[in-house]
């Protein structure tokens, strides 16, 4: 039995949405590398939609995979949908984590929101 | 797809020698030494022989060798059995921090049975310095436990220096944890001066299931396990005679190979360090120079930037094993104690990698390490938050926008 399921090694190994947006709507960042996990997300908004999701993680295998599957889940989200993104939903869509790892490294939901309410600041919202 | 094991810390392979010398023991002499029969008395010479050959690989005499079942057994033992064996003279017990887990909770247990401890700092080299257990030392120390060598940075220490100094200025015994060390580096107890030593078959390419430990004539301990009349009483249990023999046969072999092992290993880590150090900037080696008093095949770097798991989890797609003592390669999920008391910067230390050399290894290995490591920590700074912020600003990042330093431990343990 493999420590990561093959969902997740597949999203550590091959992560989508890696990189920044130059001229990012929101920015949000969780995490710090004393703790050895720190993600920051960048997110385009247009007409009240996710149009871009990217990201740039520091962190274990399931942080990294993590970061991908939430930049994969939220790209086409309406905004509203996006920040009903949980991190529980983010572990079931991998396929699950190891116990250890759901409090620690999967922190990708509440980053994508907090480049949200970024985004809401910014914005007045 | 190639496999290069390099965790030999963690367990090495068997030797074929090794496992050819145990076979008789599973196959046709089964018998249980205790037992007066011609079986048991095969398994009775068996047992008896081994004891001579594992004694002398640390030259000690015969019947100074309790065999256990692993390192962890044999420190379990030392600890608990000569602290309970001497309490009536004193409580205070010394280690030192980077001890291995076997110490350190054995430890533990006997504070909560009302024993007193100090554990010792090191340096960031992983050297325990000999004025810090001179002003340690107290008239009611009764037990000091400092390791030969650190499975994990590879530091090895003077123990002759703090042994003759625990004697100069105390009444304690001497207990050193002589797992990585013994069967890789020169292991004599009579020069080192200590009264207990404890050895392991699996690091040195024999069995899991047989260690030993060396407890000086005279000295008292006492049983962790009670039973029967085994191992002078100090230890019940049927022998396991095959693993015992198979021990037997790999001290052998170490102290016959021992100069030519270290002289491999030697050239084999001195390539992969300066390869790594030539091809990967930002990366600072843990532990003792090499040249220095560093096992020969420790390899131990921080990679700034990226996170240990995530390196030996890609270092494993390429068939390359590999350890990290970082927060999240730990079950704990805590930095290293090791790297902690070095005074590792815990943000550097996330991204600790360890190499174990074994004889096995090869120069052709090595350059497939040298090939494929340095392309996978580049990989994973190009998706590190904490990298971008580096190239851009030739800073480190603390905490960024949106970040609330103080909450943020919320998700990690930090001791503050």
């Amino acid at each position: 039995m493999p420590f990561y399921s093959e969902k997740v090694m597949d999203h550590f190994a091959n992560p989508r949405n890696v990189g920044e947006i130059k001229d990012a709507d929101g920015v949000g960042e969780v995490g710090n590398p004393v703790c050895g996990d720190m993600m920051t997300f960048y997110v385009k908004i247009k007409d009240n939609k996710l149009e871009d999701v990217k990201f740039k993680t520091f962190g274990c295998g399931a942080a990294i995979a993590v970061s991908s599957m939430v930049s994969e889940m939220a790209i086409g989200k309406t905004v509203q949908e996006a920040l009903k993104i949980t991190n529980a939903d983010v572990a079931a869509e991998l396929g699950g984590l190891p116990p250890n790892k759901m409090h620690c490294s999967n922190l990708g939901a509440d980053a994508l929101h907090k480049a949200i309410e970024d985004y809401e600041k910014k914005h007045g919202k | 797809m190639k496999q290069i094991y390099l965790d030999n810390q963690s367990n090495t392979k068997i030797d074929d020698r090794v496992f050819e010398a145990m076979k008789p023991y599973f196959l046709e002499f089964y018998g249980n030494p205790q037992s007066i029969y011609s079986l048991g008395a095969v398994s009775k010479d068996a047992l008896e022989d081994a004891r001579g050959k594992v004694a002398e690989l640390i030259n000690a005499d015969t019947n100074e060798i309790i065999f256990t079942s692993c390192g962890t057994e044999s420190n379990n033992l030392a600890l608990k059995g000569i602290a309970n064996a001497l309490k009536l003279s004193g409580k205070h017990i010394i280690v030192s921090q980077i001890e291995h887990f076997s110490v350190l909770n054995s430890v533990k247990k006997l504070e909560k049975e009302g024993f007193e401890a100090t554990y010792l700092p090191v340096d960031n080299k992983g050297n325990v310095l000999a004025e810090d257990l001179q002003k340690a030392l107290r008239p009611d120390t009764i037990l000091v436990s400092i390791q030969l060598a650190n499975t994990e940075v590879g530091t090895i220490q003077n123990i002759k220096e703090l042994a003759q100094l625990t004697k100069q200025n105390s009444k304690a015994v001497f207990h050193t944890d002589a797992v990585a060390a013994a069967g890789v580096i020169p292991v004599d107890v009579k020069d080192l001066g200590v009264d207990a030593l404890s050895f392991s078959s699996s690091v040195i390419y024999g069995p899991k299931g047989a260690a030993a430990l060396y407890i000086k004539k005279g000295a008292k301990i006492i049983p962790q396990l009670d039973g029967g009349v085994q191992e002078f009483s100090k230890r019940a249990g049927t022998e396991n005679i095959p693993a015992i023999a198979g021990f037997a046969k790999a001290c052998e072999i170490a102290k016959a190979e021992l100069a030519k092992n270290k002289t491999h290993l030697e050239t084999l880590r001195n390539k992969l360090i300066k390869g790594l150090q030539e091809k990967i900037e930002n990366i600072y080696l843990n532990g003792a120079a090499a040249g220095e008093n560093r096992l020969a095949g420790n390899v131990n770097f921080s990679v700034e930037f990226v996170e240990g798991e995530s390196l030996f989890l890609l270092l494993d797609a390429k068939g390359i094993m590999a350890a990290s003592g970082s927060a999240c390669a730990n079950k704990n999920l805590k930095l290293s104690h090791v790297l902690n008391a070095m005074n590792v910067d815990v943000a550097v230390g996330q991204g600790s990698i360890l190499f174990t050399l074994s004889k096995y290894n090869t120069q052709g290995e090595i350059d497939y390490v040298l090939e494929e490591f340095p392309k996978i920590v580049q990989r994973l700074r190009d998706m590190s938050p904490l990298y971008s912020h580096f190239v851009k600003t030739g800073e480190r990042k603390k905490a960024g926008p949106g970040t609330d330093f103080d909450h943020d431990h919320d998700h990690c343990d930090i001791e503050e």
